[in-house]
């Protein structure tokens, strides 16, 4: 009598105790719980990219610097940038450096996305310097088809207002909150239409390059600061 | 500003072009950069090591030393390079900063010297990078801690004038300032032990003669205990008041937690002695006697472990807190499970889920009282578990616990050992001190005997005397010429010194006091000189045998000096008492040779002994002082060597009393 008891009892206990560890082991395959802290190491896996950029000769060969401003040039790009790439985030870091007051990453997309002309996600030192030798050294046409470049996000040759809107919006979240006098919405929206009433001589609603390029060199004001940036280094 | 990325600011100037088109007014001309300099190298020269980098890395940071005009203070014209005299190992990481914009700790350099080299550079030490500014704080804690436990010391011997409330505040909470204070420590010692053994010996049954039941010996001896109760209890109330009476703050001092103990220890007596025989509250006067335990926590006054333990403790008390709330949770957790487990099982002592809490605990805490065991093999199973998580769960804050006593508890030996090396080192740094001011005194001989060798025209002495003081000390020694110059005589302590110019000099310690002992001792007719001991019991120096008073032969002088250990009034209490002598003293001085009777006596009283004493009183090494230094002609020897006398030997004779307080 009582060893059926114990038998019930003991097949049920070893029941519950073959249930409890299957379950736990399921989980486990299912890959909710892990046991080993190492699998959130794995998940870190750094890649190391390097990147060392073509000699200087050729450097001078297709940028308008002088080989010590290169020099000066890459002192400083390396030392921000140890690896010799800047990926977005750094470049968003860097950038807002300069604009404490507001937010910059947006901006900074944009720019970004100007200099990394093969889009491959990293900005090279060569990237950069080409970038800068038209802003820095370039006529004014190779620098107004640059500032289309930043603006034409799509890249597909026109500047729509949204674009525009965009581009607009992102200058104005770098100026910050305190401002004055006080930013209102539709600022960027009312300074859009400014830009489109100059710019958009056929009315078509959007922006070619060779209307911005034209609109542009007829302008003064946009003449004469184009000559300011040109003893920047 | 963002210096850090200083060099990319022609990058984001040149990237504002994309605003010009967008823009609806003309831009602002762009500040002219006039001084064009190519970019340079710059040689940092620090103690040797030469650093070298970009004067456009220094530029940087435009606030410090290094990147504003301040270092054209450093720049050597003739080797063109900036020196400075510093650490260069230091200056590394300061250099490091101005490259890579982020300032590091080294871990291996002193804080404070790492302090001074940023004070030095005009570098905040705020901007050190989160990698190393937890160590550096935790340094610069610790060392803050030091330099306020030192200080705590310091203000310990700030002994005028204090009133009679503060002296006996102090007389409480340093125990060794006065023989007083440690008469009073030690009895409420004893009564606190005396009362917890009585407390104790109350419960204990005795057997009677006349009945055959034991009582315990309370109720037997009703009479003794409560005298000895009684006087317990007075003894702790007048050591309330009286502590209550002298504390600076009332206010803190009753929330303290000492004195709630105090209070608790003997509210219960005085509230029995008012409860008197009423039975309804007798069994609430009963509990109320449980109380009077905590009169065991007063001992934690007298002892420094008891008090560590409590702070330890109270700064544990999250990890207590911690480990409270997870065993609470496996209690209740196993308690449930168990319960449901032993549900089945006929008459089981497990009946309800609280019921099953007490077995949990005792499993839990490995005690295995074994008064509820389970019966099904389900509740065997989990409770094997329960009791393997119970030990787990309890061995993982411990460490905790442990780690912060011991961290605290060698705080607080370093801080004892530190307090007692510190008597030795200030006793030596007073020589080395003193050694400088005597060789004012010295030199102010040497000039005086070139005068007098120069009257007496004998050359080779003079070269002999003359000693090879440097620029520096001899400048030094002539503006302490001056300052004495300028001061006017009061006739105060230099009766003797009639013949004197009438300026303040600089005069050894030993002889200061001992002429403002001489005007303070100017009643007591049996200060003369004679070489029995002196008889005051307070003074126990080694010298009891042979105390040394010398005859002086020119009676024109100071009477008696007393020996170095001073009968000043007692000031301070120390447990210990070395005494150290300076064995160079009778050798080299010419003086001594005469006086071979006294050497003798001397000698056992030099060698380095330890007695106890109670008092003592910090003589200084002495030179031989020269309270009345100015006349005289050397030959006037005989003195002893602690006499005021004109010594040319620069031998420090004196014994250095050190105390070591140790309690």
């Amino acid at each position: 009598m009582l060893s059926a008891i114990w038998e019930t009892e003991g097949l049920q206990t070893v029941g519950i105790v073959v249930l409890v560890f299957a379950s736990i082991k399921l989980l486990h395959i299912l890959g909710l719980i892990s046991f080993s802290e190492d699998s959130v190491e794995d998940e870190l896996e750094l890649s190391a990219v390097r990147h060392r950029p073509e000699g200087l000769e050729q450097l001078e060969a297709q940028t308008r610097f002088s080989r010590k401003e290169l020099q000066i040039l890459y002192r400083g790009f390396k030392n921000e940038c140890p690896s010799g790439v800047v990926n977005e985030d750094t470049f968003k870091d860097i950038y807002a450096q300069f604009f404490p007051q507001g937010d910059a990453s947006t901006y900074a997309h944009f720019l970004f996305n100007a200099f990394d002309t093969d889009h491959n996600g990293s900005l090279s030192f060569e990237d950069f310097v080409m970038g800068l030798s038209i802003l820095l050294r370039g006529t004014v046409q190779e620098k107004l088809i640059w500032a289309f470049n930043l603006y034409d996000i799509n890249k597909d040759g026109y500047i729509t207002k949204e674009e525009m809107l965009d581009i607009m919006k992102a200058i104005y979240d770098m100026m910050g909150k305190c401002t004055y006098p006080v930013l209102k919405e539709e600022t960027p929206r009312q300074h859009v239409e400014v830009f489109f009433q100059k710019m958009d001589k056929n009315k078509d609603g959007v922006v070619t390059i060779d209307e911005f390029i034209d609109c542009c060199q007829n302008d003064e004001n946009i003449m004469r600061s184009m000559h300011l940036f040109e003893n920047v280094l | 500003m963002a210096t850090g990325v200083a060099a990319w600011l022609p990058f984001a100037r040149a990237a504002a072009i994309g605003w010009m088109p967008v823009a609806t007014c003309p831009m602002p001309v762009a500040p002219r950069d006039n001084s064009k300099k190519q970019d340079e190298l710059i040689i940092l020269n620090v103690s040797g090591r030469r650093f070298q980098t970009w004067r456009t890395t220094l530029d940087r940071y435009p606030d410090t030393l290094l990147g504003s005009s301040e270092k054209d203070f450093f720049y050597n014209e003739d080797t063109k390079e900036y020196f400075f005299d510093r650490d260069p190992d230091a200056f590394r990481s300061i250099l490091n900063f101005y490259r890579t914009g982020k300032l590091h700790y080294p871990r291996h350099e002193c804080i404070s010297a790492y302090d001074e080299e940023l004070t030095f550079f005009g570098i905040i030490p705020e901007i050190i990078g989160d990698c190393c500014y937890e160590e550096y704080k935790d340094r610069k804690r610790e060392n803050l801690e030091r330099l306020q436990d030192d200080q705590e010391e310091n203000k310990d011997l700030k002994l005028p004038n204090l009133n009679f409330r503060e002296t006996m505040w102090r007389a409480f909470e340093n125990p060794h300032t006065s023989t007083l204070a440690l008469v009073f420590y030690y009895v409420t010692g004893f009564f606190i032990a005396i009362s917890v053994i009585t407390n104790v010996v109350e419960t204990v049954p005795c057997s009677s003669t006349t009945n055959q039941k034991d009582m315990p010996c309370g109720e037997r001896y009703t009479v003794a205990f409560f005298c000895i109760d009684t006087a317990c209890v007075m003894i702790f109330t007048v050591e309330y008041l009286l502590r209550l009476f002298a504390a600076p703050s009332r206010y803190r001092f009753m929330r303290s937690v000492m004195s709630i103990i105090d209070v608790v220890a003997i509210l219960p007596y005085y509230i029995g002695l008012v409860m008197t025989d009423n039975e309804d509250v007798s069994g609430a006067f009963v509990t109320l006697r449980v109380f009077r335990v905590f009169r065991i926590f007063k001992f934690s006054r007298h002892s420094q472990g008891l008090r560590i333990l409590g702070y330890t403790l109270k700064s544990c008390a999250s990890e207590l807190g911690f480990l409270l709330f997870s065993l609470t949770m496996a209690i209740i957790i196993f308690a449930t499970v168990m319960f449901y487990a032993e549900k089945g099982s006929s008459s089981t002592k497990f009946t309800s889920i609280p019921a099953s809490f007490w077995y949990t605990i005792v499993t839990m805490t490995t005690l295995g009282y074994g008064d509820m065991v389970p019966k099904t093999i389900a509740g065997k199973i989990f409770g094997s578990i329960c009791s393997l998580s119970g030990v787990l769960v309890i061995a993982l804050p411990v460490p905790v616990i442990v780690s912060n006593f011991s961290r605290i508890y060698h705080q607080n030996q370093r801080a004892d050992k530190r307090r007692a090396q510190k008597k030795t080192r200030l006793a030596r740094i007073k020589i080395a001190k003193s050694g400088s001011s005597n060789a004012f005194l010295q030199s102010k001989h040497n000039g005086l005997l070139n005068e007098l060798l120069e009257l007496t025209g004998s050359e080779e002495d003079e070269q002999k005397l003359i000693k090879s003081t440097s620029l520096l000390e001899s400048q030094h020694h002539h503006l302490l010429h001056c300052l004495e110059k300028t001061t006017v005589r009061t006739p105060l302590c230099f009766a003797l010194n009639s013949q004197n110019s009438s300026a303040h000099e600089f005069v050894d310690e030993q002889v200061y006091e001992q002429n403002c002992l001489k005007t303070a001792l100017q009643t007591y007719p049996s200060h003369s000189p004679s070489i029995a001991s002196h008889d005051s019991p307070a003074v126990s120096c080694c010298c009891t045998s042979g105390k040394k008073n010398t005859p002086l032969p020119n009676a024109s002088l100071s009477p008696a000096n007393p020996v170095p250990s001073h009968r000043g009034p007692p000031q301070e209490l120390s447990a210990l008492h070395i005494q150290a002598s300076d064995p160079m003293s009778q050798i080299s001085s010419r003086s001594n040779l005469n006086l071979r009777t006294n050497e003798s006596n001397r000698v056992n009283c030099k060698s380095g002994r330890i007695t106890t004493a109670i008092i003592s009183l910090p003589t200084p090494p002495a030179l031989t002082p020269d309270a009345d230094g100015l006349h005289g002609p050397p030959q006037r020897r005989p003195p002893p060597p602690l006499g005021p006398s004109i010594q040319t030997t620069t031998s420090s004779a004196g014994t250095n009393i050190v105390k070591v307080s140790a309690l």
